[in-house]
Parts: structure tokens; sequence; C-alpha cells
């Protein structure tokens, strides 16, 4: 499904912070991102995310090759792609139903015909009782489920999550990551990028250690 | 925190409840700080150039009222002399001057009013058989078939020699020339403000806007179009600006017309007379009514396409990060 190959990247005329990246994602894996702060963990999702071009080497992307592809398709790509933001990215005069409905809504589909599946997504990440609240109100755990919710609301072939059990406790942490577990469960490609090790042993999944910009793969 | 392991039981178990939505929100958030700013500021300007627009086409029709009200009327002032039964030959003048074709009516000044006419620098109580004065005879004339002048003057001169027509022509140039460098000023004025109005909106716009580049960012990640992203933006700023340059068009219009009013129903008071005097009638016709609505849609159109082309470029930096990563810094808040 994605294909790195020999990807660097450079901020600048600045040092390269991510080099000779050669991997892939195939449909439906999970693997954990991890390595310290400051390796390129962030980066690295941006580029998976199509939100950064790499500064040499080759990327695939569901098939195609990203520097061919125009700058009008790329929403096309990234409808196909869910993100959940370190910093959750709500819009905080929408409510968490409509926050969550957002990706729906900007592809012109009517409220009518999702009304149903954005309430019992919300029902499912356990904020069923949630849905007319706005984000500055929500604790740190309930915007991260509403990011995550967002980023589920069209079943993406590929979820890409920064740190999303950063801002919660333990049992939330865990909750999170089931549902990740069973996103995937139904076809879903998940990374999610971490640095939390007691996180990552509770999934046998497949590590990416990112170490001052190298990869290593752990099947 | 609650477990929304446990939340998602209990709400489960809960008994079924109809769910009440609100009114799906706007994308862009309808009450902000900035979007009250913008609205005053649209207001604001597009009051002081529809104002500004009610004065010169005001100024414009004063100016060519008096230019018609001069040209309708011309005079013949007959000399005295001794030779001459002045009576008379103010009525052969008369009939002269309504001989030719261009003319409506025609007047003599009778004694009184010539007395009036030259009171306030002889005072009053003069008896005008004592004193040599000119005597005039009022001629009305089709403003837009006048009559013709030389060949008037030529046979006043002819038949009574002491008779000189005056076509009020030096007046006339006069008030032209005075009537199109008011319009002149007038004109640069209302450019000025136009001008300024274009900068402020458009500033304000962008000002608005920079408040709002996280929901810029969100849709873009989301995975919207570049277009309904600006579609949603201008659909905001266009209800801003036509709410603002309504209202300060509306109270413009309102200005004019509650000057006009008071003008009417003040009329031959010394307030009244003085305002007329200085600035004319307070009222504009339908041109001045058709730039104010102008002003409105062109303030209307200005907003929108400021925030569609801010919009456009907010999406165009994002993309120029993408291809750039070295920019990555400079934008970021």
């Amino acid at each position: 499904m994605i294909h790195f190959e020999n990807v660097g990247l450079r901020y600048g005329m600045g040092p390269e912070i991510l080099k000779d990246l050669t991997f892939d994602i195939p449909k439906k894996s999970f693997q954990f991102l991890t390595g310290p702060s400051g390796a390129g963990k962030t980066s690295l999702l941006r580029l998976l995310f199509m939100s950064l071009k790499p500064t040499r080497g080759l990327i695939k992307m569901f098939g195609r090759e990203i520097s061919t592809i125009p700058q009008a398709e790329l929403p096309m790509l990234r409808r196909r792609i869910g993100i959940v933001f370190q910093d959750f990215r709500l819009l905080d005069h929408l409510t968490t139903y409509e926050n969550v409905a957002l990706p729906l809504r900007v592809r012109g589909k009517e409220e009518s015909s999702y009304r149903s599946d954005v309430l019992e997504l919300l029902k499912w990440v356990g904020l069923g009782d949630r849905i007319n609240v706005l984000p500055p109100v929500l604790s740190g755990g309930e915007k991260q489920r509403v990011a995550i919710a967002r980023a589920l609301i069209d079943q993406p072939e590929l979820l890409l999550a920064d740190e999303p059990t950063g801002n919660v406790d333990p049992p939330m942490a865990k909750r999170i990551l089931k549902l990740f577990g069973e996103l995937n469960r139904i076809g879903t490609a998940v990374v999610i990028a971490t640095h939390d090790l007691a996180l990552m042993d509770q999934v046998e999944a497949r590590r990416m250690i990112l170490t001052t910009g190298r990869l290593d793969l752990y099947d | 925190m609650t477990d929304p392991g446990a939340a998602a039981t209990k709400e489960k178990n809960a008994p079924r409840r109809e769910i009440t939505l609100r009114k799906t929100a706007s994308i862009v958030p309808q009450q902000s700080v900035q979007g009250r700013a913008l609205l005053a500021v649209v207001v604001i300007m597009s009051f002081l150039a529809c104002l500004t627009i009610g004065a010169v086409s005001m100024i414009r029709s004063t100016a060519a009222s008096w230019q018609s009200q001069i040209a309708r009327e011309i005079t013949i002032q007959i000399k005295p002399d001794d030779k001459i039964d002045m009576e008379k030959t103010l009525l052969d003048a008369r009939e002269l001057a309504l001989s030719f074709v261009g003319t409506k009516t025609g007047s003599v000044l009778d004694k009184e009013a010539t007395a009036r006419l030259l009171e306030p620098w002889l005072g009053s109580g003069l008896d005008i058989d004592e004193l040599p004065v000119p005597r005039l005879v009022i001629i009305t004339i089709d403003d837009q078939n006048p009559p013709d002048f030389a060949a008037m003057r030529a046979e006043l001169s002819k038949k009574i020699p002491q008779a000189y027509l005056d076509d009020h022509r030096t007046w006339v140039d006069r008030l032209v020339s005075m009537a199109r460098t008011t319009v002149i000023i007038g004109s640069a004025v209302l450019g000025l403000v136009f001008f300024a109005m274009v900068l402020t909106v458009i500033f304000a716009t962008r000002g608005a806007l920079a408040g709002n580049r996280h929901i810029v960012e969100v849709l873009h990640f989301v995975g919207a179009e570049s277009s309904f992203v600006a579609e949603e933006f201008q659909k905001h700023f266009l209800l801003i600006s036509l709410k603002g340059s309504l209202t300060g068009a509306f109270l413009a219009a309102f200005s004019f017309a509650g000057a006009g009013w008071w003008q009417t129903q003040t009329i031959a008071t010394p307030e009244s007379d003085q305002a007329a005097a200085l600035f004319g009638s307070f009222t504009i016709d339908w041109t001045g009514y058709a730039g104010i609505f102008l002003t409105m849609l062109v303030i209307a159109a200005l907003t929108t396409l400021t925030a569609r082309f801010t919009v456009m470029r907010t999406i165009d930096e994002i993309d120029h990060i993408r291809s750039d990563p070295g920019r990555l810094d400079q934008y970021q808040a």
C-alpha cells in the first residue's frame, strides 16, 4: 500500500533528519513507530500524510508515486488516510458530534446520511453522552477520543496517530489501543507513533524504531 | 476522567432516549471578535463612501440647477437718457425681445422693485425718479432652444441705443467652471475615500482571517478541497460584508433623506436658508441612490474576494511548506 525507498528529509539547509528510509506499510498491517524525542517520528508521519515532500528518495502511496501527483489531487488521496494529531486540532466552536462529522461534511455528504454512523462511533469511543459538548469543556482523554473518532469516521485505509496516548492515563491508553486493534481487524492499516514502551508491550506488532534519522524494523 | 469502557457499558444498558442535536454550526464561527471588528469597519467605511457619493451627487445637481436657473433668463438694461421716454422704451425693448424665437415671457421691473434692488446701497425711501438709475426688462427664454443673442443685441442697439443686453454668459461661464471644479474636487475626495475603503476592508478581512488559520489547516488535513474551504469562508465574509455595507448605505441614505425632510419642514427659516445657501438642497437624485447601492455591492464583492484570495494563499502556504520543508518555521504559529 505504501512504499518508501531511500527517502531522506532535511529542513532547509539543516542536517538530514531522516536518512535512507526504506520500508513498506502493507494493507491491514499494524505497527508502532518509536524512538527517542527528536528522532523524526512526527516528520515521518508528515511524509506519510503527504504534508511534506521528501528531499530525496521515492515514496509510493496507494500505488502512485507522490512526486507525480498534482496538487489538486492530494485532498482525494488524503481522504484515504485518517490522522490523529498530537495536539488534537479540534475546532472549538463545533460540538463533539460536528467535529467527528467534519470529514464527511467536507466530502459533501448530507447530514441525514451520516448522522447515525457518527452517533454510533461516538458511543463506541465512549462519548455517547458528550455529543453536544464543545471541545473546551472536554477532558484531555475525551478530546483524544474525539480526534480518533474524527480520523476513523470515513473508514480510512490507513490510520496515522501521533502520540495518541500522550495525554491519557494507562487505563484510557489501553482502551484507545483496543480501539485501534478493532479498527485494524476490520481492515485499516495502523501506524502509531509513540515512545511509550508499556503501550507497545500490550500488542504484538511490528516496531519501526527511528534513531538519529535511521530506521530499524522489528517484525 | 471517566473510564470509557465503563461509560460505554453504562450507555448500552441505559434506556434508549431520543438524541437531540443542535442545528449544525457553520464551519467558520459566526461570532468572533475579529468578525465583529470587520463588521464595524465595513459599516463605517460604507457609510463614509456612500455619504461622499451622495454629497458629490448633491453638489452636481445643485450646480446644474444654479446654471439652468441663470441660463433661463436674460436682462435688458435701459440706461437713463433725457431724450427718451423710459416707460415706453422699456415696453419697446420687451416687445422687440419677445419677437425673437426662443423667448417666452417678458416683464419690466417696475420702479418699486428697482428701488428694492438698490435698497442695500442707497437705503429705503428712495425716489427713483430723482436719480439716473438704469431700468431692467427681464425676459425668460427657452433654455433648450435659446434665441439668437447676437441678432437680438444688434437689433436692440439699432433701435434702442440706450439698451444693453445681458445674457448672463459671464455668470453662467463662471458658475459652470465653479460647478465643474466642485464636482472634480468631490470626485477626487470620493476616489480617496474609495481607495481608503478598499485598503481598510482588505486589511480588516485579512486580519479577521488570520484568526481562523487553524480552521483552514484542519479542513485541509481532513481532505477538504481548496475550493470547498474558500467557499466556506466566502459565504461567511459575504454575509458580514452585506450586513455591514447595507447598514452603512442605509445610514447614509437615511441621513440624506432626514436632512432633506428637515429642510422641507423648516423652509424659509434662517437656519434652513443658511443651510440651503451653503449646501443647496439636501436631496439626491436616483443616480446618488444608485451610487450608494453600487458602493454596497463593491464592498461586499471586495470583502468576499479578499477572503477567497487570503484562504487560497493560506492553502498555498501549507502546500509550499510541503514542497519546501525549510519554510516550516516561517509559517508555524
